[in-house]
This record gives structure tokens, sequence and C-alpha cells, in this order.
């Protein structure tokens, strides 16, 4: 079995992990977290690939990744620490009634 | 971490993944990016992370539900899309694994930066818009509910 092919079937466990993570739990920091697994998985498989090809393309596509995750970080924790001043609960269903 | 239910264990679990994918890039050769990895993932998303649930210290009642009602359709997606994935990457891969091996000294940093910085430059300027906007953004936030408290204390 190929080596590439095991690290881009780690890639997509991270990633179906992460999303599953995102829609079944229901506490907003382990949301996040979750969140940070798939970008994690996007992340290996993008190194997979650059490996594979051999062009450094796929290096700056991962340091764009690195910068719109921490960028997602810096504007999120804000909100869930609002939300928790509000009601104090991470429960995200508490907040259903932002819909509005 | 799907089954955990303290937030700073599903932290812990979800650094150690971090540190285990940066020695996985060590091992394929790509240093610089595994020294991104731990510097900015685990270095500064995570304690950031770990900061928090530090700070907030919301406990939860202990009748609580782990999980959201959409826990059967979400293990249905997550099956299908393993198996859709898991199956087109054994096609695609399965044909073409003779690929040549790529040199070593492909994805050293001199070349990653000369490339970087010559072919992406707009990019990489375009990623400090993006950084600025945040900052923006998170001063924003955290100012319109500063704002918001005051009007109520003084209402």
């Amino acid at each position: 079995m190929d080596k590439h092919q095991l690290l881009l079937w780690l890639s997509i466990a991270l990633f179906s992990m992460g999303l599953l993570g995102v829609v079944i739990r229901r506490n907003a920091l382990v949301m996040l977290m979750c969140m940070e697994l798939m970008l994690n998985g996007v992340n290996l498989s993008l190194v997979t690939f650059m490996n594979q090809n051999g062009q450094a393309a796929g290096g700056v596509l991962v340091f764009l990744v690195f910068v719109v995750a921490t960028a997602e970080i810096a504007i999120a924790i804000p909100m869930v620490l609002l939300l928790v001043k509000q009601k104090r609960t991470l429960d995200v269903d508490a907040y259903s009634d932002l819909k509005g | 971490m799907l089954v955990l239910r303290e937030p700073m264990r599903v932290a812990l679990a979800l650094i150690t993944t971090m540190m285990s994918l940066g020695a996985l890039y060590g091992f394929m050769g790509v240093h610089f990016i595994a020294a991104f990895q731990v510097l900015i993932y685990v270095g500064a998303v995570m304690v950031f992370m770990v900061f928090v649930i530090m700070l907030l210290e919301v406990r939860e009642a202990p009748g609580n539900k782990r999980y959201s009602g959409l826990l059967v359709p979400g293990g249905v997606i997550f099956t299908m899309m393993l198996g859709v994935l898991g199956i087109s990457v054994w096609r695609a891969m399965g044909s073409n694994s003779t690929t040549a091996p790529a040199t070593s000294d492909a994805f050293g940093l001199t070349q990653f930066s000369t490339v970087f910085l010559r072919d992406y430059w707009l990019q990489f300027e375009l990623t400090t818009v993006l950084l600025v906007a945040a900052i923006v953004a998170a001063l924003a936030v955290i100012k319109v509910h500063r704002r918001a408290s005051g009007e109520g204390s003084n209402g």
C-alpha cells in the first residue's frame, strides 16, 4: 500500500471526525476545536499532495490555512466569551433565539 | 474528542493530535511546516483555547445531554463521506501509485520562501489584509459589548 494513500486516508478521517464533532456536539468550545481538527485534516492532505508532486505551492496553501485558522480563532473566541457572559452556558441550544 | 465531556480533555486530545501531525510532517521531510504546526497551532491557537477554557469555567449540569439531536444524521453523513472519499482515494491512488518520489531538497525553507515571495506575493499581502480585518472585527465585537453593558448599568 502506498504511503500517500495512507496519509490521505488519515486526512479524510481527521476531516470527517471534525465534521461529525461540529454536527453532533453541543458545547461551543468543543465545536470550535472540531473545526480546528477539520483544518488539520485539510493541511495533512495538502502536505501529502505537495510531497507527491514535488511542488511548493501546497506549502503556500498550508501557510494560508494557518493564517485563516488563527484569524478564525481570534474572532470566534470573543464571540463565545460574550455569549457565555449573557447566559452563563456553553450549550449552543441555549442560543437558538439568535435565529430571530 | 467526540465522546469526552470536559472541554479541557478535548483540548488536550487536540493538542496531542496536532503534535503527532507535526511529527508526521517532520518525518515526511517538510520541516518548516512541522515547525509552523507546533509554533502556531499548539503554541498560539491551542494555548489561547486552553486559556479560555480555564477562564470560563462553566460547569455543565450533570444531567445535560452531550450530543445534539443530529447524532443519527451526523453519523450517517460521517459514514457516507468516509466511504465515498476512501473509495475515491483507493481508486485514484491505486492506479498511479508509481509516481516518482519527490526529491527531499524540494521542500527546504529556501525553496519555499523563494516560491512564496516571488510567485505568491499577492496572496501574502492579502493575508495581512485578512489579519487586519480580523483584529478590527475582534475589537468591534468587544466595543459593542462594552457599549451595551455601559448602557445597561446606566439604565
